[in-house]
């Protein structure tokens, strides 16, 4: 194959490389390689983009070529593969494999090997994807930059100086840079839909329940969500598609499943729905180049046929506060267990005695970073005797506020719009020094996750006053996915034949890009 | 080892009234863990029943086992509590690595079951009620040994090892509320209670109840206050009272305890005590405040466990009769007197002697057999009288060989030895031993006109109408026939012969 198919291949979006798989015009391992061909021009090295902790070369060719085998022999096997078979991905490095190490971005898992698959990565094993690697993350995906990643920060491929956002920056940088078609996320506040409205990429956190947990490394347990991440809304709803559905390993996954996606994302009609617009997640506090984007996306729709209405959720204002108090108190019980006894980092103390209290605090010391440590510090107050109801137990009564304003809203409209996040991409190290800084990127992101709604952010355009992509968030009922993909299939068409092609097309050359930045 | 001033038990209850509270946990029996597929299993090698659930590993989580939920609402039905119409889990958060997720997955606020009540009947007959707080769900830990000190000991120990296997392993945990009243039965009534307690798990098939195995382990809490007094004083927890003789001795030697600090003007310090059997002493554990901060959330991992109205009552259709109104029913029906009826109970052969009446003895004759010849040889052979292989079809078989008088008592006992030692049914060691009765009265007259010689003196004795001493003369005949004579016919033959009517 030559250079310029290899560079055509990446460019393809999953359909796309589905269809041409299914058609024999290219092979799985073609497809697999030329992915592996960009990691290797772009990701690593001192200014690459970093979105891989490990790329899993041999297992993702191996898969390929047996996708190729059965392809070639014909036959009822040939017959029974499925669609997204040869097409490959990447996997939020929070998510267990076996066979390849889990981080969760960490020193204190550093060198891990899960001996289980989680759920998610069997199907994504039964429906034959290559996995290409492991994506980069903030730490215990603790963070909206992935620069508390242990590993080092991913760089947006939009400018290398920026964030990607996170904790999902390593899957959405991937996925921008062309190093994967698709790659999994997990959503605990808005860890998939941020990294993708700063990425120009699509992402979406399923309803809570819709896709089984089981071997996502917890943060948040109410909160957290395994979802897809891509560059088409038909791409994300082909992977929920692969992943989603009840687990029974997972007791807070839905029992039934949550409708035809594909079709939704196929069917592309707006005509006569009502979108809202949530007067609380806009002006104030979004950039103007933000805000212009997403008044753009409102007229399209109009003009597509849709009915604007506004709706107010008033006790959104709260959601913020009221997550970094849930949030921190699971994850302080959920991270209790890496202590060095069973698996992962053993620090001894420098001093003796040699007891096992001190073992488990040297080797948190020393294994956790200082985003995770605040958090678990902040969730061990918030649970404290005394405390609990003033904190946790307000959190959660502001939680049903959330829920009924949702309510209130999804009464008057079908699904929800919003800014996805009130900035573009910020500098690398920009914000590190100012967590609460930090945690307002989330503003927007986090009411679904507390509501257990779905949400998806796909790209807007870019900024006026810097050229980075805007994400345009839509949510919708719970179990109401298919909403999102039939509505954001339409936004993307309309803002395509407005761009005249995909956003990513206006990205700069990445090989350039990196390679000139080597140079400097 | 330091030794606690203790008061003696009777002036401490001259002085002071003891409140009790016990929790007791059972551990079910279930096929699988309590939330995860790992089996259930006591004794095999270390870390072999676990999987990644077991072993906290990143990434998992719990699902509930329904059978434990089913368990766990048969316990408290049979403890007369109400069942939950939904109930959540909550995670205990410490740090300890006997816990491999560094919490316990337990039930705080909203257990399965609660407001029960155990009526447990003393060894007079009194009944006293004890109240049930709650009984809830859990998750065992797994077991740390501690090597390198001394004898197992955490104290001096170089390092320590872990088996997950009981990691995870279902349990129930029943709480009572506070025991008043008790007064110097106070031990009594904790060995009772346990006892019951026990008794009706594995009446119900929920957990193996070995408590030498663990499957039930008890918490003792012992207050004291003066007589009068309506406040409850400061406790002590004695923890993993493991034996009911344990609970009595612990109850009783904390009463003497407390009752010497309170004496001597000091306060009693609430801390958990560990209990000693070889000293049947209890020492300082931890201190244990209401400080203690488990930071209990609701788990999150989990959604509430809601037993639906329709199966609780579908599950209280097939409860097994309670074992004291059981031993009502049969101490009634087999017509045995109290102390007949307490030495079948405690001699543990209630289940053989129903099932050999069932078989076919008299309830008189069922007891006689189990009690007179079957319990003393177990005991000799230290087993329980239900393991030493006598079926209920033997004894019947023996009985009615007897009442048929082919053989005599003293021959049936032999022939039991016979079945025992493996020589074959009765009617096989019968007539390979050649025990019949000798029914010939030929040989008999013989002897029994030996008998008469040898002892003139007695048979003139009878003569003069005192029949009761005939039992020298009819001992001398069995003694003479190797005791292969009918007793009865012996009688029967010495009055004939010495012109005596009775």
């Amino acid at each position: 194959m030559t250079e310029t198919n290899s560079t055509e291949l990446i460019r393809l979006s999953a359909a796309q490389l589905a269809a041409k798989l299914a058609a024999r015009e290219v092979t799985a391992v073609e497809v697999t390689q030329a992915h592996l061909d960009r990691i290797a021009a772009v990701d690593g090295g001192e200014r690459g983009v970093n979105a891989f902790l490990h790329v899993n070369t041999e297992e993702a060719l191996a898969v390929a070529a047996e996708v190729d085998a059965i392809r070639a022999a014909g036959g009822q096997a040939a017959q029974e593969l499925h669609e997204l078979a040869g097409v490959p991905i990447a996997v939020k490095d929070l998510i267990v494999t076996i066979g390849q190490p889990t981080t969760a971005g960490s020193k204190i898992l550093e060198g891990w090997y899960s001996p289980y698959d989680a759920t998610v990565v069997k199907k994504l094993r039964a429906a034959k994807m290559p996995i290409l690697g492991k994506t980069n993350l903030d730490e215990f995906a603790m963070g909206s930059s992935t620069e508390h990643s242990a590993f080092g920060p991913t760089r947006n491929p939009w400018d290398l100086d920026r964030i990607p956002g996170g904790s999902g920056g390593g899957s959405a940088a991937a996925v921008a840079a062309f190093e994967a078609p698709l790659a999994l996320g997990t959503d605990t506040g808005g860890s998939i839909r941020q990294p993708g409205a700063v990425t120009g990429t699509v992402g979406v956190k399923p309803t809570y329940g819709g896709v089984s947990r089981y071997g996502a490394i917890a943060m948040a347990s109410s909160l957290d969500q395994i979802g897809p991440v891509s560059r088409t809304v038909l791409d994300s709803a082909l992977l929920q598609q692969v992943i989603g559905g009840h687990d029974p390993h997972d007791s807070t996954s839905l029992p039934d499943p949550l409708g035809d996606l594909v079709a939704a994302a196929r069917l592309g009609n707006v005509d006569g729905m009502k979108i809202g617009i949530i007067k609380e997640l806009h002006g104030e506090g979004y950039q103007a180049g933000v805000e212009n984007r997403f008044n753009e996306s409102l007229e399209l729709l109009k003009e597509a046929g849709a009915e604007i209405v506004e709706v107010s959720c008033p006790n959104f204002q709260y959601a913020l506060g009221a997550y970094y108090l849930i949030m921190p108190s699971e994850a302080s019980s959920n991270l209790a267990k890496f202590d060095g006894v069973r698996y992962g980092l053993r620090v001894l103390p420098e001093e003796p005695p040699l007891t096992i209290e001190r073992v488990m605090g040297a080797t948190r010391a020393a294994g956790f970073g200082d985003e995770v440590k605040r958090r678990i510090i902040l969730g061990t107050y918030a649970l404290s005797a005394g405390y609990y109801d003033a904190y946790y137990g307000s959190a959660q009564k502001v939680r049903t506020l959330i829920q009924r304003d949702f309510e209130a809203a999804f009464a008057k409209a079908d699904v929800l719009i919003s800014p996805t996040a009130p900035t573009t991409a910020f500098k690398l190290g920009e914000k590190l020094d100012d967590p609460l800084a930090m945690y307002l990127n989330d503003v927007a992101t986090i009411p679904a996750n507390m509501a257990g709604v779905p949400g998806l952010s796909l790209p807007g355009g870019l900024a006026d006053e810097d050229g980075l992509p805007v994400g345009i968030q839509l949510l919708a009922p719970a179990r109401e996915d298919a909403r999102l993909y039939r509505v954001g299939a339409v936004l993307e068409s309309l803002l395509e034949a407005k761009w005249g092609g995909p956003l990513l097309d206006k990205a700069p050359s990445l090989v350039e890009l990196v390679e000139t930045q080597e140079a400097k | 080892m330091s030794t606690d001033a203790t008061l003696s038990f009777e002036e401490a209850m001259e002085k002071y009234d003891p409140v009790l509270g016990f929790e007791v946990h059972v551990e079910l029996n279930t096929k699988t863990k309590m939330f995860s597929s790992a089996p259930n299993v006591f004794g095999d090698e270390p870390n072999t029943n676990v999987n990644e659930v077991d072993l906290g590993m990143p990434g998992v989580l719990p699902v509930v086992n329904k059978t434990a939920v089913e368990s766990s609402i048969k316990i408290g039905l049979a403890l007369n509590c109400k069942i939950a119409e939904s109930c959540r889990f909550a995670r205990k958060n410490y740090f300890y690595p006997d816990t491999p997720k560094n919490f316990q997955t337990s039930q705080y606020d909203e257990p399965i079951a609660y407001d029960g009540y155990l009526d447990i009947e003393l060894e007079d007959g009194t009944v006293f009620r004890v109240e049930i707080e709650r009984a809830h769900m859990e998750e065992d830990a797994g077991k740390l040994t501690h090597l390198g000190g001394s004898a197992g000991r955490i104290q001096g120990a170089e390092y320590s090892l872990v088996d997950y296997n009981r990691a995870g392993v279902p349990l129930v945990e029943i709480v009572t509320k506070p025991i008043e009243g008790a007064g110097s039965r106070a031990p009594e009534l904790a060995k009772a209670y346990v006892a019951a307690v026990r008794e009706i798990v594995k009446n119900l098939g929920v957990s193996d109840a070995k408590m030498e195995r663990g499957n039930v382990r008890c918490d003792a809490n012992v207050s004291l206050r003066p007589h009068g007094r309506e406040r409850f004083g400061i406790r002590s927890e004695t923890k993993n009272v493991n034996s009911l003789r344990a609970v009595e001795h612990a109850v009783r030697y904390e009463i003497q305890r407390h009752a010497a600090v309170l004496d001597s003007g000091e306060p009693v310090i609430q801390e958990t005590r560990h209990w000693h059997e070889d000293t049947r002493t209890t020492t300082s554990g931890r201190a244990k405040s209401d400080a203690d901060d488990y930071r209990y959330f609701p788990e999150p991992d989990l959604v509430p466990v809601v037993p639906s109205r329709e199966w609780v009552e579908e599950i209280r259709q097939t409860l097994p009769e309670p074992p004291a109104e059981r031993r009502k029913r049969l101490k009634q029906d087999w017509g045995y007197s109290d102390l007949e009826f307490r030495d079948v109970v405690n001699a543990g052969v209630l289940d053989e002697i129903e099932e050999t009446i069932t078989a076919g003895a008299s309830a008189s004759v069922a007891r006689k057999w189990w009690m007179g010849e079957i319990v003393g040889r177990a005991k000799n052979a230290d087993v329980d009288p239900g393991q030493l292989g006598v079926t209920p079809a033997t004894i019947v078989e023996l009985s009615r060989m007897v009442e048929a008088g082919k053989i005599n008592n003293k021959m049936a006992s032999a022939v039991l030895d016979g079945v025992l030692a493996g020589e074959g049914t009765p009617a096989e060691v019968v007539e390979k031993r050649g025990l019949a009765v000798v029914s010939d009265d030929g040989p008999l007259l013989e002897a029994i006109d030996a008998a008469l010689a040898a002892q003139p003196d007695v048979a003139e004795k009878i003569r003069g109408g005192k029949v009761q001493a005939i039992g020298a003369i009819v001992g001398g005949v069995m003694k003479a026939t190797r005791g292969q004579a009918d007793a009865g016919r012996v009688r029967e033959l010495i009055l004939e012969k010495l012109g005596v009517t009775v």
